[in-house]
């Protein structure tokens, strides 16, 4: 290598992240998390305020399905655990384990939309909606529709983000080196399931 | 791209945690206590969970301290939020109550 090509090599060389040595993705990806928390944080905490400022605010384990919504917590766990299974099997380069665990987290995901489907079609059925609630305050209903809704678009874009990476595997456009991608990609998931396990306690059984 | 090498945690271990902490939850509203008391447990269970989702799951355990702090830093947030909104609801008791609603006044010809 020429000592000009060497300079040019030095320059564009991006160095080494420094909180996560693997790549800049994941640090980029944590920090994307750190924000988005605080959009699920800014939610949870004005539905605090709303609820505690209220009359009439139901108790929502009696209004709502609470044995529905922790077996969706529970999808979601095992979702989890199947994506913690994919990521460890593109670290053995075992490339079929990661599209079966891969499709199971999927899998997952979508049973945890069509729960979703099926819960709201119910409550709206009975009367709640985004400006009324048949139990009392009407804000029950806007809180909930848009806590559970934002947390479904995570689940969606989740579904699609891990579908994208399915695909490319099966059309062997995955490898063994892309495994931080896999990691990234799991940090979003897991990131989804931790903030079910808050939402599933503040909305439902609180 | 090196990755950062440890020893792989005990997922399905974690998972059994989870599960049996979810079912502990679930009976906890149905426990003969004090409201107050089944909200503290809740809320420290939700907590215990979401650690365990960290620390295992995402590896939170494994990183260095810096992007632990960066991780942590939401929740210290929104905890200052709540202290901040805890004035606006004290001021405005019932706001969301239905009795509470101002009747619209008559208007004048």
């Amino acid at each position: 290598m020429s000592q000009v090509a060497a300079l040019h090599a030095e320059v564009l060389e991006p160095a080494e992240s420094p909180l996560t040595p693997e790549s800049w993705g994941k640090l980029g990806m944590w920090i994307f998390l750190a924000a988005d928390a605080m959009s699920f944080g800014a939610l949870l905490a004005g539905y605090g305020a709303l609820r505690y400022g209220s009359a009439d605010w139901p108790v929502p384990s009696h209004v709502l399905g609470v044995g529905l919504t922790a077996f969706m917590t529970f999808l979601l766990i095992c979702s989890s655990v199947t994506m913690v299974l994919a990521l460890a099997s593109i670290q053995r380069e075992d490339m079929a384990g990661l599209r079966k665990f891969l499709a199971l987290t999927i899998l997952g995901g979508l049973m945890f939309l069509g729960m979703q489907a099926y819960e709201w079609s119910h409550l709206i059925h009975e009367g709640l909606g985004l400006t009324g609630n048949p139990w009392g305050a009407s804000l029950f209903g806007t809180t909930f529709f848009i806590i559970t809704g934002f947390h479904g678009a995570h689940v969606t874009g989740g579904v699609i983000y891990l579908s994208s990476y399915l695909i490319r595997s099966l059309l062997g456009r995955l490898q063994p080196r892309h495994v931080n991608q896999i990691e990234i990609a799991a940090l979003y998931w897991h990131f989804v399931d931790l903030v079910w396990i808050l939402v599933f306690t503040f909305v439902y059984l609180l | 791209m090196a990755h950062t090498a440890h020893t792989q945690p005990n997922y399905i271990g974690v998972f059994w945690w989870l599960l049996a902490l979810t079912i502990l939850e679930v009976g906890v509203i149905f426990m003969p206590i004090a409201r107050v008391l089944i909200a503290i447990l809740l809320v420290g269970l939700a907590l215990t969970k979401a650690s365990l989702v960290a620390m295992y799951f995402m590896h939170l355990k494994f990183e260095r301290t810096t992007l632990g702090l960066i991780a942590v830093t939401p929740l210290l947030l929104c905890m200052l939020l709540v202290f901040a909104l805890l004035p606006d609801h004290s001021a405005t008791p019932h706001l969301t109550s239905a009795a509470a609603a101002p009747t619209a006044p008559p208007r004048s010809r």
